[in-house]
């Protein structure tokens, strides 16, 4: 690793695991302590290391440096609290607890602090800035460039998320029931991470990427956890691994986005695929969840070839999943696959029900329906959609099949 | 929007059918199904096991099966959402159940529980 990339490589790698220690060893209360540490810890060493050059061991320099600040802190606070409330409490310890920095405290440290900020009280979309923030290390601007917003609106979430923590006084602990409860939550936030990661129109390739390991890097740490590793979280591990897999196949050398169709599946990474039929196989028992249907088919699209088989099986398995949970893109994916299953006719008397005539991957889907049936009509469904479009790279997408008409 | 509940009935439940034809039909149906969720007016819906039915009747009498005496018997039943009673018939028209001759699906509206209906 190049000295360029080693420094925002371990911020976001030491800033989360610093953060969620320092969190359990404070109280979620104070998370915004366990961030200020973090940062000051930080923001010494690129002062420091600017001069100094880079130390030997980073992390255990970093490490020093935020329980030296801590220490500092509580000291300080010590002071405070022997001058002034001297007569109050007697039972305060001379020597402050060093925060524990060892690995397994600090996968126990972030494990807890996901079930805590899964919290009901926590609004869903708080909850995916706040594991991006605490539990990804990822800063505010990178925040807002994945949501296309601006930085103030997530300041202002994230604040307000920090007020409920404080306000419902949230704790770190959660009982084995709160976990058992809040899991479907989790697995929620960390599913939606990765979309944002999978799907975001941001257009930093990169920060994509990153989304994506870290939704796979929290839920191994589920899976490494015996009550929480559970067939459903395989599943939606299985899912992240089959996706991740065409990874270097979906962007040109440009950063333009290539479709399913185009793509190089030489380029497409075996061991996830075989790493992801593992997971699928582990959660082959027990309640049939949407991560399974959505695994299954993500399986079959690492399935290059164009068989019925396959269609036939991506069909029933949308089929199934609209059952369990609706979505508009489910809906159209289970047209699509029932055009390749069933026919084009068939799935033209069934598309033309949808009446998703707002969404502009509905006319996309006309559009390639009608083609060969009536060009005129596929043509003016591939002007609507072109009209409802919003990322300039769908835009792209629909006037280069307008013009192969 | 409302909830109707589709009750598909087979003349002869006692039919037994091909294995090929029987997997025809669970394709047609399953296809059926999901073009209804796709719409998201899916609810509910289940099969019903032929095997092992039994019917309990006046002073608690228990017979094997309602193949008997009643012609026909219950195969499934689904509910929907639907804007109208007219939306529900479409529905239920795509059902592939009915391609046996003599087999039907009654479309019933369900009750809401606002002291109305």
């Amino acid at each position: 690793m190049s000295q360029h990339d080693l420094i925002p490589h371990l911020f976001r790698i030491e800033f989360r695991k610093i953060t969620a220690v320092l969190c359990k060893h404070f109280g979620l209360e104070h998370v915004e302590v366990a961030e200020d540490i973090a940062s000051e810890t930080f923001l010494l060493a690129m002062e420091t290391w600017k001069y100094q050059g880079i130390p030997p061991n980073p992390t255990g320099w970093l490490y020093t440096t935020a329980k030296n600040k801590v220490k500092n802190l509580l000291h300080r606070d010590q002071i405070f609290k022997t001058n002034v409330a001297q007569n109050l409490s007697h039972d305060i310890t001379l020597e402050p607890a060093e925060p524990d920095l060892s690995e397994p405290n600090i996968t126990d440290s972030q494990l807890q602090m996901l079930f805590a900020i899964c919290h009901p009280a926590i609004a869903p979309e708080a909850q995916i800035g706040l594991a991006l923030r605490l539990l990804c290390g990822f800063g505010i601007e990178e925040i807002a460039t994945a949501f296309l917003t601006n930085t103030e609106t997530i300041s202002k979430r994230l604040y307000r998320a920090k007020e409920k923590l404080r306000e419902e006084r949230i704790s770190l602990h959660a009982t084995e029931a709160a976990i058992h409860d809040r899991l479907e939550a989790v697995l929620t936030t960390i599913y939606l991470l990765f979309n944002e990661g999978y799907y975001s129109e941001s257009s930093d390739t990169v920060l994509r990427e990153d989304f994506c390991h870290e939704a796979m890097r929290l839920t191994t740490l589920l899976l490494d956890n015996p009550q929480t590793s559970l067939p459903k979280v395989h599943a939606l591990f299985a899912l992240m691994c089959f996706h991740s897999s065409r990874f270097k196949a979906r962007t040109s050398a440009t950063g333009e986005l290539i479709l399913y169709a185009d793509q190089d599946e030489t380029l497409w990474d075996k061991t996830l695929i075989t790493k992801g039929a593992f997971h699928l196989h582990q959660a082959s028992h027990g309640e049939l969840t949407r991560y399974h249907l959505e695994a299954g088919i993500a399986y079959w699209h690492t399935v290059k070839e164009d068989t019925h088989e396959k269609w036939e099986a991506i069909l029933q398995l949308y089929n199934r999943l609209l059952q369990i949970e609706y979505s508009p893109i489910a809906a159209l994916n289970r047209t699509f696959a029932l055009a390749k299953a069933n026919g084009k006719a068939a799935a033209l008397a069934e598309a033309e029900k949808l009446q998703l005539t707002t969404n502009p991957f509905y006319y996309t889907l006309l559009g390639e329906l009608y083609t060969g049936i009536d060009n005129a009509k596929a043509k003016d469904c591939f002007r609507q959609a072109l009209a409802l479009a919003k990322s300039s790279g769908d835009k792209h997408t629909i006037q280069k099949r307008m013009d192969e008409l | 929007m409302n909830e109707y509940a589709l009750l598909m009935r087979h003349e002869d439940g006692s039919k037994v059918a091909s294995p090929e034809q029987m997997q025809i039909w669970m394709k047609q149906t399953m296809d059926w199904i999901g073009g209804i969720a796709a719409q998201n007016k899916f609810v509910s819906g289940t099969g019903l096991l032929f095997d092992g039915a039994k019917v309990v009747g006046h002073k608690n009498v228990v017979t094997n099966g309602p193949f008997g005496d009643i012609k026909e018997t219950l195969g499934g039943l689904m509910i929907v959402k639907a804007e109208s009673v007219d939306e529900a018939i479409e529905f239920a028209k795509g059902c592939p159940v009915l391609q046996g001759a003599g087999n039907t699906v009654e479309v019933r509206q369900i009750a809401k529980s606002d002291g109305v209906h």
